[in-house]
This record gives structure tokens, sequence and C-alpha cells, in this order.
């Protein structure tokens, strides 16, 4: 797939507010590093899932990027909503719902033409919301919550610092990436995953994977590398 | 059957529904089309007029489930004129797919109802063909799916189980003689044993004429035994005309409901 990769623009100073342009960065940074890591995705899956995860939201990402091309886009939450409805149309996998529901309810949360730490905050919240409603899934069940809920835990502690939104973003990039490491020793308990049991262990959820790579997605296109 | 869906525009009976609203519709969600399409075959066996459509796959003829493929069946079962959309998922993305459709629409005429895919999908089919509303045919589902819960073998580490053998131990000698899980009846029971005189036996639409008429009594009721507001106990009782069954029931209505049922046994379920 090509998939222009937006240059995160290095050795700007962090803006104090997110607007479109944002969004639409991190829609090509997340379509670009989906695609790099499509076949260690499905990798992970093969071992505890049905394998096709990295395919499936490769797929789903540059669908995104294509409608995006074509979309009007006024706000943040514009672009988060047609992520959303892509997403859930094209991915397939339980990462459509999933990755789509924690979208739209993102999007209904970012519907001012900018988006300030606290705001981001709010997004990431709503997201979280979102995957554990139509998931059903809590910490430790060794799935994206996983990576999520310290993501925005940590969110939520940077944004009450006063820092800023790329702040705030890398923040919870780097907390998810903590919590999608310790889904390595979980045993699954949800999902096809939850199946396999205690040979879940020893292997890492690559939903928790996925979602690491579009918070830091979101952190590169705000300028924050 | 082609996995393409049916009732609507097949002509397999849906076209022939005279009333202005069709029954209940039901749309069969599963990452694979071919299990979506033979779950509408199997359940369109026992509901020619009622509207099944197979929302199995994605766009593009994959493994998985499509928001816009589920959306679609809703719509067309709505154009249809179904009253209502019931929704049957398999397992967990596909369930996650449908919810998150429902949730898009939210529209009260269209539920997703929780259970059994197969055995939920037939009862459902049954409980529509036979004029249910979607609240009965999501009812009907979660009935079938406890009965599948019922046959389950025992797991003596889980609470439940622990309380199903209390129970097993405690109940009368039939209990153990039935090879079917049956009901243990408090003292004060109501029983008349009747003949079936349906010429087919007791089949789906009779069954679920039965099914109704038990379930609107306050009163628990047992076929030979078996949990006569549950259709998929009903029907496992394999009844052929001529058999005979035990009618009992326990609970504050237990004399008019044993009553009603013999009377309905005796009239073939208005098939006589």
């Amino acid at each position: 797939m090509t998939t222009p990769p937006a240059a995160a623009p290095g050795g700007v100073v962090p803006a104090a507010t997110l607007d479109v342009a944002w969004a639409r960065r991190f829609v090509a940074e997340a379509a670009a590093v989906v695609a790099e890591n499509r076949v260690a995705l499905s990798e992970l899956d093969r071992v505890i899932g049905d394998g096709d995860h990295g395919e499936n939201l490769a797929r789903g990402f540059a669908a995104v990027s294509a409608a995006i091309e074509q979309a009007e886009t006024a706000t943040v939450g514009d672009v988060l909503k047609l992520v959303a409805t892509t997403l859930m149309s094209t991915v397939g996998g339980a990462a459509g719902p999933l990755y789509g529901t924690a979208f739209l309810r993102a999007a209904k949360v970012t519907d001012a033409p900018t988006v300030d730490g606290q705001g981001v905050h709010s997004l990431l919240d709503a997201a979280l919301e979102g995957v554990v409603a139509r998931g059903k899934a809590k910490v430790g069940d060794k799935t994206m919550v996983d990576a999520w809920q310290p993501a925005v835990e940590a969110a939520a502690a940077a944004a009450d610092a006063g820092e800023s939104p790329a702040a705030v973003l890398r923040a919870a990039a780097d907390a998810a990436a903590t919590g999608a490491a310790s889904t390595d020793d979980l045993v699954a308990l949800k999902g096809r995953a939850s199946y396999l049991g205690e040979r879940s262990v020893g292997h890492r959820d690559p939903g928790a994977a996925s979602s690491v790579l579009l918070l830091d997605a979101a952190a590169r296109a705000a300028g924050d590398a | 059957m082609s996995a393409a869906g049916r009732g609507a525009g097949s002509g397999l009976g849906g076209r022939t529904h005279s009333k202005d609203e069709r029954a209940t519709g039901l749309v069969l969600v599963s990452h694979s089309a071919l299990l979506a399409g033979g779950v509408v075959e199997l359940a369109a066996q026992m509901a020619p007029d009622v509207v099944l459509r197979p929302a199995g796959g994605t766009d593009d003829a994959r493994l998985g489930t499509s928001f816009d493929v589920v959306e679609r069946a809703i719509a067309a079962e709505l154009d249809a004129g179904c009253s209502g959309v019931v929704l049957l998922a398999d397992i967990g993305s596909a369930r996650m797919t449908a919810e998150a459709v429902i949730e898009a629409l939210d529209d009260p005429r269209v539920v997703l109802a929780g259970g059994a895919f197969v055995e939920g999908a037939v009862a459902a089919a049954v409980t529509a063909q036979t004029g249910g509303d979607v609240a009965q045919v999501v009812a009907s589902v979660a009935a079938a799916s406890r009965q599948v819960a019922l046959e389950l073998p025992s797991e003596p580490a889980s609470p439940l189980a622990d309380a199903a053998d209390a129970a097993a131990a405690a109940a009368p000698s039939a209990a153990r003689t039935a090879p079917q899980i049956r009901l243990d009846i408090p003292a004060a029971t109501s029983r008349h044993t009747v003949t079936v005189r349906n010429p087919q036996g007791l089949h789906a639409r009779p069954a679920a004429a039965l099914v109704r008429l038990a379930g609107s009594f306050n009163a628990s009721v047992l076929l030979d035994g078996a949990n006569a507001a549950s259709l998929l106990a009903v029907m496992g009782l394999g009844l052929q005309q001529g058999d005979e069954v035990v009618v009992q029931a326990s609970g504050p209505d237990r004399a008019a409901a044993v009553t009603a049922l013999v009377e309905a046994f005796e009239g073939g379920f208005g098939e006589l």
C-alpha cells in the first residue's frame, strides 16, 4: 500500500491547541505506521487469535486515507468520525467495532475547532469508554484496555499539570506502551484468545500493540516525536 | 438457498403474506457468510413467512463482519415491512459489530438478542412466524439458550453446577431416571395425561402455540417433566400423534394452566 507519510514537523514548539490539520496528519501517520507493522501485528495475532489483525487494520486505515482525500473536514471531530465509520465498515475483525466505537465517542467530545491539553484527555477518555462499552473488557483481561487505561490516566495527569496537547499525547502513548508490554504475562480473558487460556501467556495482545502505534502516531502528528 | 437473503422478494412465503405489516424479521450476523446463510436456511424451514437475512462476511467476501453489510440487511427488512428486526450474532466481533450498528441506528424496532446462534435463531424464527413481536422473539432466544445451557455437562468447580447437583440430589426419582434435565416440582401440583392428536405430531407451529399458552399462566408447567415454556424443550420431546403426555403444573394458576393445556391438546392446537 502507498500512503504518503506526513513528516513530523520536528523542532516546532508544541502548540497550545490542536486543530483539524493535526487530525489529518494523525490519519496519515497512523496509516503509515499500521502499514509498516502490518505483518508484525498479524504475527502477534496468529499466535493467540485468528492472524488477521495487521491486514485488517492496514486495510481499514488505507480506506481511511482514501476517504479523507475526498472529505471536507472542519473540526477534529469530523476527522475522527470519518475514521470511525470507515474502520467499522472495512476492518472486518474485532478491531473494527472496537476502534470504530472509540473514534466515534472521541468525535462526540471534539466538535470545537481546536483541542487543548484537557481536550486531548477528554478525547482519549471518551475513546476508552467506547472500547470498554463495546468490548466489556477491563484492565488485566489482556486486551487493548490494558494499553488504553494507563494511557488515559497518564493523559489526565499531564493535562492537569498544564502540559501542551502534544505532551499529553506523548504521556499517553508512553503509558500505553508500558501497559501493552504488561499483557505479555497475562492470561487472555476476552476474545478468541481466551479460548487458549494459559497458553496465551508469553504473547503480547495485538490490540494493545496496535493501540500503542495509534497513540504514538497521534503524539508525533502533534509535533512531539 | 442462496446466502443472498430470502423472504423479501424471494417468493418463498413472504410475498403471500397478506397483512400490511410483516412479522418480526431476523438478521443473522456472523464472520462467515456460509454460516449466516446456513442458519437462515435452517430457521427458514420452520418459518416460511418470516423475513430472514444473513449478514455474514465483509463487503469484499472475506471472513469478518461489516457495519455496512449488517446495516443494509436491517434496512432491507424494514423496507420489506417488518414491524421490527431482531439480530442474532455468533462470536465476539460479530456481536460487537451488531451492537455498533444498533447503537448508530438508535431505533427501538431494532434489537440484538443475546444467546445461542443456531438454537436461538430457530426459536426466534418460530416465534416470529407465530406472530411474536420483537420482545417475544428476544425472549424466545433467551429461553432456547437457557435450554442449551441446561444440557451442558456439569462442572463441579462451578457454583452454578454445584447448585444444580444439589437440586438433582433433592429431586424425586424421576430426576434420576430421565435422560433430560427435569425440574423439581414442589408438592402442590396439578397433573393430567393427554394424547397428542395432531396428525404431524407436535411440530413447530403447535409447539410454539403450546409454549406461549404455557407461558401465559402464573405457574410452572411441565410436559413429561420438560419445561413447557421452552420451545426447544418441548420440541425435544419429539411428540408424535397418539403419544401420551403428562401435563403437570405448580404455582398459583396450576389448575387453570393444566385445564387450558389439556383443552389445547384435545383441540390439536387449532389444527384439527
